[in-house]
């Protein structure tokens, strides 16, 4: 009866959450009427717009992951490292992209990298494309700095330090070729998650007036009728699939049953 | 001549005084000891060799240059650590090559040196394995391997046994010391375990509460043990609190009984040590006999560890097994036999 219940339970569970996905596909495939057909899709990738936001937000998403690697595993190491006294202050500083609304980020770096400012980032494309990816990196910094510190937490980092170090490694040495290594399925998950969180983002790319996805879904969304079910579908699968490749980078990693 | 020479170290945490006054000479291709129970300060001295501490003050230099402000990557030393620390991201060729890939040496150097080293663990067949394939002991091997690698100066080693069992940890010590004579690297050997130290070193340092109290081959160490801390750390000691009858003649009362040592004493009273292995069951040829009674037996295999109550005064002692005669029992009145020259006077 316990097992009937649990059953029961788990498939409610299921069709909440995967009866709205089957009805999104289905409408993003009745576009020609009465048959189901890829043409909301045909549309969608027919449309120039699509490839140049697309690929707008692949490149960022690429250099902000970029970013936050050399970031956050440096940071992440030394204060695991010498300052671990300090881990605490660090979590709750990266944290503070969640509970501080991505609109109010993007006004004070409005306000503070506007043309008539000190640093004027916004009076160029360049510039803020450059504002755009820092934005992105502080949205991403919760997931990267835990994924990071996570796969930190799971080796010896002083004793390999150490060891590098009397081998005649220098800090870069060990933090490429020992450290970054030994953590990279932790670094994978956090630019995954990155990546699907750039793809989706349209608050700040919106704001700053950059040709990015998000704002292209929200454009479209507003005007067509199937074409936004086809890009959420899109949007969708590439979220799935950066899950899917978490999943097979820490399955094909070679190392991962290391002592820890 | 002294190749590695550790002159007044010193080092706090804080208040606290981990390291105090340490000096040693250390000769070229010498095998040295710390020894000592956990927090005296053996593994601070190591790090301070290895560069990942800083003396509060004194100095380290080797082979006459000056390395106490030196990184640990600019030192070439070779280190071993209890959790063997091999990068589980490489491969045993990999992690053996390591060092030598860092300090920029061709591939064509690199691969001869790295067989040698796999070739001198007896490990030349798990080249193309990751560290998590190998058991303990071969990744302790590897890990030597990876440290003399590089041909270092010095080669450090950090309890690198104690994360092994019993067996393995002996057969390995033997492989290090051999190791080490073959190649004559000068080496220091972090460990609490006095039996390692006494069966590896050339000299061991016996160290208490920071600061080196005594420093000396097993022999001496164990025979002659300088102060009342490393007479009760090194091997199992008797400890007898007798007062001083003569203090001229050297002549001492145990339980009932008065014993000549024959040397100077001071007045008043003394502590004498006795090693177990120095009383004997049968008092002939022996210059003492002491009657008592068996308190205890401990059955060990080839050894045998009783225990007598002299008028009050427990001594531990040893005889061999033989399975032709039994140990005495419970209870039993026996006469021990020993040599007044067995008997230590402890100092402080």
């Amino acid at each position: 009866m316990k097992r009937a219940a649990a059953w029961a339970i788990l498939l409610l569970g299921m069709a909440y959450f995967i009866l709205p996905l089957i009805g999104m596909v289905e409408f993003s495939l009745s576009m020609k009427r009465g048959i189901y057909s890829f043409e909301a899709y045909r549309v969608v990738f027919a449309d120039p717009r699509f490839r140049e936001t697309f690929t707008y937000s692949v490149v960022m998403a690429v250099l902000t992951i970029l970013f936050g690697i050399l970031l956050v595993v440096p940071t992440a190491f030394w204060v695991r490292l010498k300052l671990p006294g300090l881990r605490p202050y660090i979590e709750f500083v990266t944290l503070l992209p969640l509970v501080i609304p991505a609109i109010v980020v993007v006004f004070g770096y409005i306000r503070l990298y506007n043309t008539s400012s000190w640093l004027p980032l916004t009076g160029t494309i360049g510039g803020t494309n450059l504002l755009l990816l820092f934005g992105y990196s502080m949205l991403s910094l919760p997931y990267m700095y835990r994924a990071i510190d996570t796969g930190l937490r799971t080796i010896d980092v002083a004793t390999l330090t150490e060891a590098a170090q009397s081998l005649g490694a220098g800090w870069v040495t060990i933090l490429a070729r020992i450290i970054l290594p030994n953590v990279l399925v932790a670094v994978l998950s956090g630019a995954f998650v990155t990546f699907a969180i750039v793809m989706g983002e349209f608050t700040l790319a919106a704001l700053l007036n950059r040709p990015a996805f998000g704002p292209y879904l929200q454009l479209m969304g507003a005007n067509r009728a199937y074409e936004p079910f086809a890009l959420a579908t899109i949007a969708f699968l590439i979220t799935w699939a950066c899950m899917g490749l978490i999943q097979l980078v820490t399955r094909l990693s070679k190392f991962d049953r290391a002592p820890k | 001549m002294s190749y590695l020479t550790l002159s007044h170290l010193e080092k706090s945490f804080g208040t606290l005084r981990v390291v105090k006054d340490f000096n040693l000479d250390v000769a070229q291709g010498e095998f040295i000891s710390l020894l000592g129970p956990s927090g005296c300060g053996k593994t601070t001295v190591l790090r301070m060799v290895a560069g990942f501490e800083l003396p509060s003050s004194g100095g380290i230099s080797i082979d006459g240059k000056d390395v106490t402000h030196l990184r640990p990557n600019q030192r070439n030393i070779g280190m071993v650590f209890q959790a063997y620390a091999l990068f589980p991201n490489l491969t045993v060729a990999q992690n053996v090559g390591f060092g030598l890939k860092v300090k920029g040496a061709p591939k064509d150097e690199i691969a001869p040196r790295v067989k040698e080293m796999l070739d001198l663990i007896g490990l030349a067949d798990l080249g193309n394995r990751y560290p998590f394939q190998l058991s303990g002991g071969q990744q302790q091997r590897v890990a030597l391997a990876r440290a003399l690698a590089p041909k270092p100066s010095v080669l450090l080693l950090d309890e690198p046994l104690s994360a092994l069992d019993a067996k393995v940890r002996v057969s390995l010590r033997n492989e290090i010391r051999a190791i080490q004579r073959e190649l004559g690297i000068t080496t220091i050997f972090v460990t609490h375990d006095q039996e390692e130290a006494l069966s590896m070193s050339d000299r061991v340092v016996v160290m208490h509460e920071g600061i080196a109290d005594q420093v000396g081959t097993p022999f001496d160490i164990y025979n002659r043990p300088a102060t009342r801390f490393v007479a009760g750390f090194v091997g199992t000691l008797n400890t007898i609190e007798a007062p001083v009858v003569d203090a001229a003649t050297g002549t001492v009362r145990i339980g009932l009984r008065e014993v000549r040592l024959g040397r100077t004493l001071p007045a008043g009273r003394v502590t004498l040590g006795l090693r177990p292995e120095a009383v004997s069951l049968a008092p002939t040829g022996r210059e003492i006999a002491l009657h008592g009674k068996i308190r205890e037996v401990d059955f060990l295999g080839s050894v045998i560890r009783l225990r007598a109550d002299l008028d009050g005064q427990i001594l531990a002692f040893d005889t061999f097994n033989t399975a032709h005669s039994a140990p005495p029992k419970v209870g039993e009145e026996v006469t021990l036999g020993l040599n007044a020259a067995d008997l230590l006077v402890i100092g402080a």
